[in-house]
């Protein structure tokens, strides 16, 4: 009893700010990762993560934060709560954007300046395979049954399904020019690409065997804002699967798509050169990261508004929120 | 807003590996070395392979992709003597080869252009910059990948303008390249509004090469040669040549930032470059051949990436179907420029954004913000629809 009311009187306390959860934050230039409390909106802490830190990702316990660290050729993997850096994980050669399975096990992980992705296993630390792909890999993304794990590569223009059973590719889907990003829903049956350069997202209905159909194009247009400048980077989809958010990069808005129509509805004005996308665990925010004003931009994901910037290190990339 | 909804078949293409049909694509680059003096700089010592190590990383780019394909992408590479240029391309054709990369001087590239024309060959323009050759000279199976006098000088001009350094004062060469390039300033000074106030055109004598002694001189004949000019913002040096432009800046008698082929430069790429996912573009390159990109490395890479993405796009190595996917609308390719490259259906100049360098990174790129255009920003640089007396394309 005693202490049950010990701890409201410390939340209700000034200063004493309830550690909701953290929202890391990868800084490609400043090679720091900065921890956001995503009670207060305050950046908590910033620490060395690495030569050009761009993909990041939680371990399902939300105990490791994993970080592409491009120019050291590795993973590089520090404890959520404490910061102390822990083993590393052999990569490949220049890491970009990577993927964790559902159970912890095996990362994925594109090698843009080699035209692969590694499989590498977390717990031993050594990689499992290394799959060829097409030129300048990037995007990862990760059916939610775990059979196939997707790549693009930004200059062949394709969607490559890589089986994870035997690591080879089992279908490609030529894209538009650049495709940056693959994100499942979360029942498995679309997958949306976005193309950087082509300015649009290839959306996928997707078998239950996992085989693509080319089901449709998302394309943006805003009134004042050039049509060069809206190049579709990061996405995320809602888990009720009703609302895609794609991050526009210079156009330095965040397009919310309606999934059922395909429709645009609104663009969010946010950060400068806006690049990936990251919800809170209760989805309950959207977190993007932008590159040229070095903060991120907190969205209301119910309200589609955006509420807050943050500022962090320098040129934010990625961001990944943990419990 | 606007949503598309196409069918696999109709536009994004569908292909599972084994769908895939086998297209074999051969192509060539020609580059005719022509006499030349040594560059006023040693870093523009032309290497042996340029233009050719372009292609070497284009073939493994398009390889890469064709192997999902079943697409097999081999380019030869040929550097010949003018004198030898004819028969060098009568081996690449009698070797079937017909989509063709030249890296030659206008009435050359004609000549060669219209050869490969009667064997139903398609040629990429990697170097020469003239006008004409978008507008009455242009030929229908000639596509150009180099940038014209005209866009250069536009990208050029544009940033002057933005920077609101309306008053030139243009220095041009005496050599009929530096004299047509000093003709494409002149009309992009009248294009975006910019004033001549000073004209002068430095000799070539000859004896203005780098010596031992060479900068002693330098130093003495350029602030006399610009002494007296009419009030100006900057110099515009009109030098294809390269024989004094970049002895330019810290010489001047009026201390002004100098444009043009001097100072800053209007180029399609340099290897500092990194903005666009360049670095990485710049780390494959450095790895194959050793050494940094030049712009006509990056032109070469960029006529067989073209070549590609229409291979990908429609399955065949047919140089009609290559060229008229190329001047299509479904056309367009990602060159790490920041936004797609295409071509101009009414010359066959391809348009890109060009970059202005100092010799050590981006100072900017043009087209310049506030510069509009009905179709395209980019089609404020060059020569548009109704300023080409192109029919070859009609």
């Amino acid at each position: 009893m005693r202490h049950l009311f010990l701890a409201t009187v410390l939340a209700l306390l000034p200063g004493f700010p309830v550690m909701a959860e953290k929202a890391f934050v990868s800084n490609e230039r400043g090679n720091t990762i900065s921890v956001v409390d995503t009670a207060t909106w305050e950046v908590v802490h910033e620490f060395f993560a690495g030569n050009r830190p761009r993909g990041i990702t939680a371990s399902p316990d939300g105990t490791k934060i994993y970080v592409c660290a491009s120019d050291d050729s590795l993973v590089r993997v520090f404890d959520a709560n404490t910061y102390e850096e822990l083993p590393s994980l052999p990569s490949g050669p220049d890491p970009e954007l990577f993927v964790l399975e559902q159970t912890g096990k095996r990362l994925y992980i594109a090698n843009e300046d080699d035209n692969l992705v590694t499989v590498t296993d977390t717990e031993t630390r050594t990689v499992i395979a290394e799959v060829p792909v097409g030129v300048e890999p990037e995007g990862m993304g990760l059916s939610p049954d775990g059979k196939f794990v997707v790549n693009t590569s930004e200059t062949t223009n394709m969607a490559h399904f890589i089986s994870t059973d035997d690591y080879k590719i089992k279908h490609n889907v030529l894209v538009d020019q650049r495709p940056r990003y693959a994100q499942y829903s979360a029942d498995g049956k679309l997958l949306f690409v976005t193309s950087e350069i082509g300015g649009t997202v290839t959306v996928m209905d997707i078998a239950e065997d996992g085989t693509p159909t080319v089901k449709g194009k998302i394309t943006f247009e805003v009134a004042g804002v050039q049509d060069e400048w809206l190049q579709p980077v990061g996405a995320r989809v809602t888990s009720d699967g009703r609302r895609l958010f794609v991050a526009l990069g210079p156009a330095n808005r965040v397009a919310v798509v309606d999934v059922e129509t395909l429709e645009v509805l609104d663009y969010i004005l946010v950060g400068q050169r806006v690049w990936q996308l990251g919800f809170t665990s209760d989805e309950k925010y959207l977190l993007t990261t932008n590159g040229n004003s070095n903060d991120i931009t907190v969205i209301d994901v119910a309200k589609e508004k955006a509420i807050k910037s943050v500022q962090v290190g320098q040129q934010p990339w990625g961001v990944v929120v943990v419990k | 807003m606007k949503l598309h909804t196409l069918f696999a078949a109709a536009v994004a293409l569908f292909l599972s590996t084994q769908m895939a049909s086998a297209v074999e694509v051969k192509a060539a680059v020609l580059r005719i070395d022509y006499p030349s003096l040594l560059p006023i700089s040693r870093y523009d010592l032309r290497p042996s392979d340029l233009g050719f190590a372009g292609a070497a990383l284009a073939d493994e780019d398009n390889g890469t992709t064709g192997s999902f394909l079943g697409h097999n992408y081999e380019t030869l590479s040929r550097a010949v003597p003018p004198a030898e240029a004819d028969s060098a391309l009568e081996d690449i054709l009698a070797d079937g080869i017909r989509l063709i990369v030249i890296a030659a001087r206008k009435d050359d590239l004609l000549r060669l252009a219209d050869k490969a024309a009667q064997n139903g060959a398609l040629v990429f323009n990697a170097t020469a910059p003239d006008n004409d050759l978008r507008s009455e000279g242009c030929r229908a199976n000639l596509l150009h990948v180099a940038p014209s006098h005209g866009v250069m000088a536009d990208t050029v001009a544009q940033f002057a303008v933005w920077k609101k350094w309306r008053n030139w004062f243009l220095i041009s060469g005496s050599n009929p390249q530096d004299i047509a390039l000093a003709d494409a300033y002149r009309k992009a000074a009248r294009k975006f509004g910019a004033k001549i106030t000073e004209e002068r055109s430095f000799e070539d004598s000859g004896g203005s090469r780098r010596t031992d002694s060479g900068h002693v001189l330098v130093q003495r004949q350029l602030p006399a040669f610009t002494q007296g000019a009419a009030e100006h913002d900057v110099v515009i040096a009109a030098d294809e040549t390269d024989y004094f432009a970049r002895y330019l800046s810290y010489h001047l008698w009026t201390p002004r930032p100098v444009l043009g082929s001097g100072g800053l430069v209007p180029v399609t790429f340099h290897g500092a470059h990194e903005a666009w996912g360049a670095t990485q573009f710049h780390t494959r390159f450095e790895e194959l051949t050793g050494r940094y990109i030049k712009p006509e490395d990056y032109n070469v890479w960029l006529a067989l990436r073209i070549i590609g993405e229409a291979v990908t796009r429609t399955s065949s190595a047919d140089p009609t179907a290559v060229r008229d996917y190329a001047i299509s609308d479904e056309f367009e390719l990602a060159a790490f420029k920041g936004q797609k490259v295409t071509f101009r259906d009414w010359n066959g100049q391809l348009r890109q954004p060009v970059l202005l360098y100092d010799g050590s990174i981006t100072v900017s790129v043009s087209p310049q913000e506030g510069f509009l255009h009905q179709n395209s920003p980019l089609d404020t640089l060059g020569l548009d629809r109704p300023e080409s007396a192109c029919t070859a394309f009609n």
